[in-house]
């Protein structure tokens, strides 16, 4: 058995923690969350150099063709560094469907642009308040036309282009649901950034109307499609969120070591103890998990589906729980604008809801359980 | 990754597939785990063949009755034993902590006299640390041991001491100075718990049965020979138990989380079966991600050994992580069975049972070696690198630190 990384893909695991040190540090996060960018320029310019970004997008479409593991060393790191650019809804989302499901010609087109860093992907899909199901979207698409309006979409004022989930049959079934790529710069298509909970990364209001839209899969096939590229992006951003759970466990760690309080650091009352030794349990457990997921992402086991819910439902809890008590550590400090512990907490409730919440993985982890149980 | 053996793997798995096999014991399910006469005999029995085919402690030096095989053999080992590995709980104190203890700190005579007894299941060990004035604070503990000639006098009282009655020897940690800070004056021993002068008295726990019990000693004789490392030196050699104890304890319970799952589908309220409750479903997955996460850590684990590396702090955290969720899952599984959940009777009880003992026995899980709170401490101070707890008892000579009335 050989359940760790491999001593080359953690190479490539200090290679990245080294650039985004010198690249992305929370100086550099900071410019993003105070200004008005909507996303780090040269940081993306830098990623795309280094390859990340075709880190697992195979070579005859122009990625390096490393790997699901590489990506999700690099994942990781992106994570801890609370990276402000559109890395997970290009590479994750994106790209994903676009090799799940994507005809050859459209591998050709839109795959080496990515790699490159060329385009910026997003996944279009939610549409209000509550969990998406095939009932809750009404944006829909016939004759190559698409309408409706998308709400949120992490990164669709940037985004260059976006597989958009649409209405294409009757009733609310799962087969009545098409995905279809649209141009964003295009003609019917507007989008206007809106306020989030992370200012470092950006979500759009997106309205289509009547733009043009081009068929990703077969007509039905949207919804099982999703499933698939969910999963694997579920993998992934486990890795991004346990990345973040490590970082504000480090940095509450630290804090309470130089922090004094009654004649003592206040690392050494043991209700801090023993909160840092739930927080460092709460991050095994999800890097366990993670790991696992990698396994079934990289081999596409059978067990990726049950795999995937379970890293996801624990890397959700662990960097939640981590990201929140990093700040009770800091006592006031941590409430301020100025210390970096927000940085965290608000990277830990963005990830927790772009794939669908808490509650929703934890029944869907069931439901795989009980599908597994029933075969 | 990859979950492959390398050949060499592959092929001790088929060796050992291939000998349990043909020498697996019949009828054994019914007993496995009794501690009474039948439950000791068929485990002494399956124990005693592992051990003449060289298959038992196989990870100790052959001297002693192993194979001196690697940590990854152990693992396959273990897991092609499976489930007949229940028969072998009877010997994880004398293996898993005392022998360890004589294999580095005992004599010669007692090592060759001992160990391989304690391989082959014909010595059955205990170990004789806690007091009632002291548990998590070991150091604390009042038990003398006074030199006379070639023998030490021992008085005192040991309690929680799980097999006492039914073991041939144990690892005793007395006293011997008290005018010393608490850690110096300590010194270790074994003995034959048939010595004059030993009374064994059980406790009847919560659970209702009795697994551990009262050891006292009135001027009991140990010679100067059944010493374990040098006088004054029994800290140091304590926790070579104490570390494999962790370790011995932390993997030994199963998750049973597939019963639960299962439990879930049928039982059913006026909605349908449980499984259906938003609840219940929220509550089987968060105990699914945390016996995945034990799981897929132990696989970890095992990475690290068979690439010869030591274990890394991950190993800490099992036995903090299962004890308190089986506690919280058998709880939930009699939730859910609503007033009937009362029921414990094992012919009427939902699953003969089992959640019902798991309800009471999760509560030990969570305090013997090693409470919830002592596991945090060693994590936050070992692992993450934090102050100790201050100590005022820590330089004041054993005999003046004051005492509580508990
Ligand atoms: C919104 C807000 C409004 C406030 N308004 C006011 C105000 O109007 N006037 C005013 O004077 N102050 C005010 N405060 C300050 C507030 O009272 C302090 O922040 C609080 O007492 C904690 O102190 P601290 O921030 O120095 O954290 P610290 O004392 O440094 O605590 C850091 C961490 O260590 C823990 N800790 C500290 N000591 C111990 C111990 N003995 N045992 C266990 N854990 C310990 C704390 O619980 C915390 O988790 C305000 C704070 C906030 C956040
Ligand atoms: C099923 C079972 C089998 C056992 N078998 C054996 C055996 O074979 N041999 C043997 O020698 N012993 C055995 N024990 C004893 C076991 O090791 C002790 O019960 C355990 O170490 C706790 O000690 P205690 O019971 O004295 O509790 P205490 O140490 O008095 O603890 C009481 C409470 O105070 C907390 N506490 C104590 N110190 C601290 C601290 N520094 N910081 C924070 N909290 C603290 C504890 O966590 C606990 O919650 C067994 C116990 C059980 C339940």
């Amino acid at each position: 058995m050989n359940f760790e990384f491999s001593d080359d893909q953690k190479l490539l695991k200090e290679q990245a923690r080294g650039f985004l040190q010198s690249k992305c540090s929370t100086k550099e996060v900071r410019r993003i969350l105070d200004g008005k960018e909507p996303y780090h320029p040269e940081l993306w310019k830098g990623v795309a150099e280094m390859g990340w970004l075709g880190a697992s997008i195979p070579e005859e479409y122009g990625g390096l063709g490393l790997g699901y593991l590489e990506l999700c060393v690099i994942a990781e790191e992106l994570g801890r560094a609370v990276a402000p650019i559109p890395f997970s809804s290009t590479v994750y989302l994106f790209a994903e469907a676009v090799l799940i499901a994507g005809t050859e010609a459209q591998k050709q087109k839109y795959l080496p642009k990515v790699s490159e860093g060329a385009i910026i992907g997003a996944l279009a899909l939610s549409e209000g308040a509550g969990a998406v199901t095939p009932k809750t979207i009404k944006t829909s698409a016939a004759g190559g036309k698409l309408t409706g309006v998308k709400l949120p979409v992490t990164d669709g004022d940037v985004a260059d282009y976006a597989v958009v989930a649409a209405k294409t049959g009757a009733g609310n079934d799962e087969g009545s649901i098409s995905l279809f790529i649209v141009d964003m710069k295009g003609a019917g298509v507007k989008a206007e950034a809106v306020d989030t909970v992370d200012p470092t990364r950006s979500h759009a209001r997106v309205s289509f109307d009547g733009a043009a839209a081009e068929p990703l899969g077969a007509t039905g096939q949207g919804w099982a499609i999703l499933d698939k590229v969910f999963d694997r992006a579920a993998v992934l951003y486990a890795f991004e969120q346990v990345g973040g759970s490590q970082a504000a466990l480090e940095m509450a760690r630290d804090y309470a070591m130089g922090r004094y309080a009654f004649g003592r650091p206040i690392a050494s009352f043991q209700a801090i103890k023993h909160k840092l030794a739930d927080m460092y349990v709460a991050t095994e457990l999800a890097r366990s998990n993670s790991y696992y997921g990698a396994w079934a992402l990289s081999t596409d086991a059978p067990e990726l589906a049950i795999a995937a819910a379970t890293a996801r439902v624990s890397a959700t809890e662990a960097y939640h729980e981590c990201s929140k008590e990093n700040i009770q550590v800091h006592g006031g400090m941590g409430f301020t604008w100025e210390f970096d512990c927000h940085l965290h907490y608000r990277r830990s409730k963005v990830l927790s809801l772009v794939l669908g919440s808490l509650p929703r993985w934890k029944d869907r982890l069931i439901s795989r359980l009980e599908e597994r149980n029933a075969a | 990754m990859d979950f492959n053996d390398t050949p060499q793997e592959a092929g001790f798995r088929v060796q050992a597939r291939e000998w349990i096999a043909a020498n697996r014991p019949a009828d054994w399910q019914n007993k496995a785990g009794g501690r009474d006469q039948d439950g000791i005999a068929i485990s002494k029995a399956w124990q005693k063949k592992k051990y003449d085919a060289g298959w038992a402690c196989i990870h100790w030096p052959k001297e002693f009755g192993g194979r001196g095989a690697t940590p990854i053999e152990r693992v396959i080992w273990s897991q092609e034993e499976g489930e007949l590995g229940a028969l072998s709980g009877l010997f994880i104190i004398g293996q898993g902590m005392c022998a360890p203890t004589i294999m580095a700190h005992g004599s010669q005579v007692a090592k060759a006299r001992h160990v391989p007894k304690i391989a082959s299941g014909e010595e059955i060990w205990c170990q004789l640390f806690s007091e009632p004035g002291s548990g998590s604070d070991l150091a604390g503990l009042r038990t003398r041991a006074e030199k006379q000639g070639d023998e030490w006098v021992i008085n005192g009282q040991k309690i929680w001491t799980s097999g006492a009655h039914y073991s041939d020897y144990g690892i005793l940690i007395t006293r011997t100075d008290p005018t010393v800070a608490k850690h110096k004056g300590l010194t270790m021993f074994y003995l034959d718990m048939r010595s004059p002068g030993v009374t064994i008295k059980p406790i009847k726990q919560v659970s209702g049965r009795s697994d551990f019990n009262e050891v006292y000693f009135a001027d009991v004789r140990i010679p100067d020979s059944q010493r374990l490392g040098e006088v004054g030196e029994g800290w140091k050699v304590s926790l070579t138990t104490l570390m494999n104890e962790r370790l011995a304890v932390g993997g030994g319970f199963p998750t049973n989380f597939e019963e639960m799952f299962e439990m879930a589908k049928v039982i059913e309220d006026e909605d349908g079966p449980a499984i259906d409750n938003a609840s219940v479903r929220e509550k089987l997955a968060d105990w699914y991600i945390r016996s995945a996460g034990l799981r897929n850590t132990s696989y970890r684990m095992i990475s690290a050994l068979s690439r010869g590396q030591a274990p890394g702090p991950e190993a800490s955290i099992s036995k903090l992580v299962l004890g308190v969720n089986r506690l919280n899952m058998a709880s939930t599984m009699l939730d859910i069975q609503d007033a009937y959940g009362v029921i414990s009777q094992k012919d009427l009880a939902v699953n003969g049972g089992q959640f019902h003992e798991i309800f009471f026995r999760a509560v030990a899980h969570r305090i013997e070696g090693g409470t919830d709170e002592i596991l945090r401490n060693i994590i936050a101070e070992r692992v993450l690198g934090l102050p100790g707890d201050i100590r005022v008892d820590k330089d004041l000579p054993f005999n003046k630190i004051p005492t509580g009335a508990n």
